[in-house]
């Protein structure tokens, strides 16, 4: 055994060398602190007080009992629909189309749809969704007749997940678009030629035979992408509006395990909802992946 | 991609106007955000609220300057501790990361597919909860009160890894075999061959460490006024309300430059041609 891993190391010591320093902060940066979060979520944990063990009360609790989890986890799957999978198809339209625009033009395309996501430049929806008739929504809606009195966009309940949605799409083309555009452009162009003379005569056989297959490793990055951060969407929705939202209509997960870490301080509780999360997110993936699997075949 | 044999120009007027539409609906806020980073303050209370000014002026940007001042730390400070975050976090995240990315993809190894599944994983554990359990760690490593403690966490992204392993993957096992029977090692392999094929990938993830780490707030690492970061005091002056918003644009304008200016740099640094002519047999 000994010798076994003796001699496993000795054949491949570059690739270990390599790799170290990755693996050394990542255990120590992002393992350790995920493998201590598990149990904590079998605990009632105030911070100050040593955890005390209570079993599996917490997701008793919060399936059982907790009316407000069950509405986010209904929030958070709206969530994940629009800004996760409408968003990533919208992505890839994007992306492809930007790749068949001359460069400059393509260039141009690409940075206005990435500024979005640069810098926290969120807050001016709060403006633009204003709810008196200074917000620059309600003012057009006027403007044209189609409203006579202003609609609170950040405070009625009818209206607050609708203004989040739409914020949350506009923000979510981000990483898992410039993942297809470097997908796009890696794709090596002589392929195309050579499907022209096989007989591939229009954009849409190219981009089910030769486009999307060659780019399959960053399809996959960007749907990882766009499930972690749709389903983790919640921070910029309370920037916009307000925490606690009106009859918590735009209360996502993450923002019911932010109430209970950060505002309440029950970690155990918080750490709970975060495993059921995770949990939620594994299974997505895992059918994503089992579905384009099959789909290789 | 103009010249590609085989394929028709019609549709590319159709394709300009969607990409337009859509690119107003994104571009329009961040428009307004410049827009009133300049606009007098009288001028935002304003009915109908307009979306141009006709007076622009820097002074919303003095006053977040003046506010930040008030803080008994230069504003200098704030930009060098921000800096040295995003330029460690940036480089160190590539070298590190590149180096990864090529062993996971390239190399047989005991351990590697284990290492792959819990690369995956932790992708989809990132969560407000774990930074109370890093901040344990931190703690323990004395390292609270120190920008490294906004460095070092941040070097092994996941998420980094995985674009880059997931891009180097598609490079032909032929090359590197060939590469290895010539008599080149591993790390010369990585840096000389693999590498500088992989542009875009490596210029996504030079832009992605960037930014995040460029609007990296220091939150609970951070405790004295002189290490904290840009974004963190930005924050704190801009509070809500609409007579503070100026500031708080001019505050996101501000942020918004060296992002910005990073990613036109690396965008004219991906040549489309290049990329894999002549590197598939």
């Amino acid at each position: 055994m000994f010798n076994k891993i003796r001699k496993e190391l000795k054949k491949n010591m570059d690739c270990y060398l390599m790799i170290m320093p990755f693996m050394v902060l990542f255990i120590i940066f992002t393992v350790i602190p995920v493998v201590m979060s598990v149990p904590v979520g079998f605990t009632d944990f105030n911070i100050v007080q040593k955890p005390e063990f209570i079993g599996f009360s917490n997701y008793t609790a919060l399936f059982l009992s907790d009316k407000i989890f069950m509405k986010s986890l209904r929030i958070t799957l709206i969530f994940a629909f629009f800004s996760g999978f409408i968003s990533y198809v919208i992505c890839f339209i994007i992306a492809w189309f930007i790749d068949s625009m001359p460069h400059r033009i393509g260039n141009f395309f690409t940075v206005i749809f990435y500024i979005p996501s640069m810098a926290n430049v969120y807050s001016v929806w709060r403006i633009i969704f204003s709810g008196d008739m200074n917000g620059y929504i309600n003012s057009l809606l006027i403007s044209i007749g189609f409203i006579t009195s202003p609609i609170q966009w950040l405070t009625d309940g009818r209206y607050i997940l609708f203004t989040a949605v739409i914020v949350q799409m506009w923000l979510s083309l981000g990483a898992g678009f410039l993942a297809m555009r470097a997908g796009l452009r890696g794709i090596d162009h002589t392929m195309y030629e050579v499907g022209a003379v096989e007989g591939i005569n229009n954009r849409f056989q190219e981009l089910i035979y030769i486009t999307i297959p060659s780019m399959k490793p960053h399809l996959m990055f960007a749907g990882v992408m766009q499930i972690v951060s749709s389903f983790t969407a919640g921070t910029v929705i309370q920037n916009i509006v307000g925490f606690p939202s009106t009859d918590y209509n735009a209360h996502t997960v993450m923002t019911h395990a932010y109430d209970y870490g950060w505002v309440r301080y029950e970690m155990g509780y918080a750490s709970a909802i975060c495993m059921i999360l995770f949990l939620i997110m594994y299974t997505v993936n895992r059918i994503i992946e089992k579905i384009s699997e099959k789909n290789a075949d | 991609m103009s010249g590609i044999v085989g394929r028709k120009k019609s549709g590319n007027l159709i394709i300009f106007i969607f990409l337009a539409i859509s690119g107003i609906f994104m571009f329009f806020p961040v428009y307004l955000t410049i827009m009133m980073s300049v606009k007098p303050t009288e001028e935002l209370f304003v009915f109908p609220p307009e979306i141009y000014t006709s007076q622009p002026t820097l002074k919303n940007f003095t006053e977040m300057f003046e506010a930040i001042r008030q803080n008994r730390v230069p504003f200098s400070r704030y930009v060098f501790n921000s800096l040295t975050v995003t330029v460690s976090v940036t480089f160190l995240q590539t070298v590190i990361i590149s180096m990864a990315g090529f062993v996971l993809a390239k190399c047989q190894f005991a351990g590697r597919n284990l290492i792959n599944r819990i690369i995956v994983v932790s992708l989809l554990y990132q969560s407000n909860v774990i930074y109370i359990m890093q901040y344990m760690v931190i703690n323990k490593l004395g390292l609270i009160d120190n920008l490294s403690a906004l460095i070092l966490p941040s070097i092994a992204s996941p998420v980094g890894l995985f674009l880059m392993k997931q891009s180097i993957s598609q490079i032909p096992d032929s090359i590197i075999d060939s590469a290895k029977t010539d008599g080149a090692g591993l790390f010369r392999i990585c840096w000389q061959i693999v590498i500088p094929n992989q542009k875009p990938a490596l210029m996504t993830l030079i832009i992605f460490a960037f930014q995040s780490s460029w609007n990296m707030q220091s939150g609970a690492f951070i405790f004295h006024d002189e290490y904290k970061t840009l974004p963190t005091v930005i924050n704190q002056i801009s509070t809500t309300g609409l007579a503070r918003a100026g500031i708080s644009m001019a505050g996101a304008v501000f942020m918004l430059i060296p992002p910005a200016i990073i990613f036109t740099i690396a965008q004219s640094q991906i040549i489309e041609t290049m990329t894999y002519s002549g590197i598939k047999n």
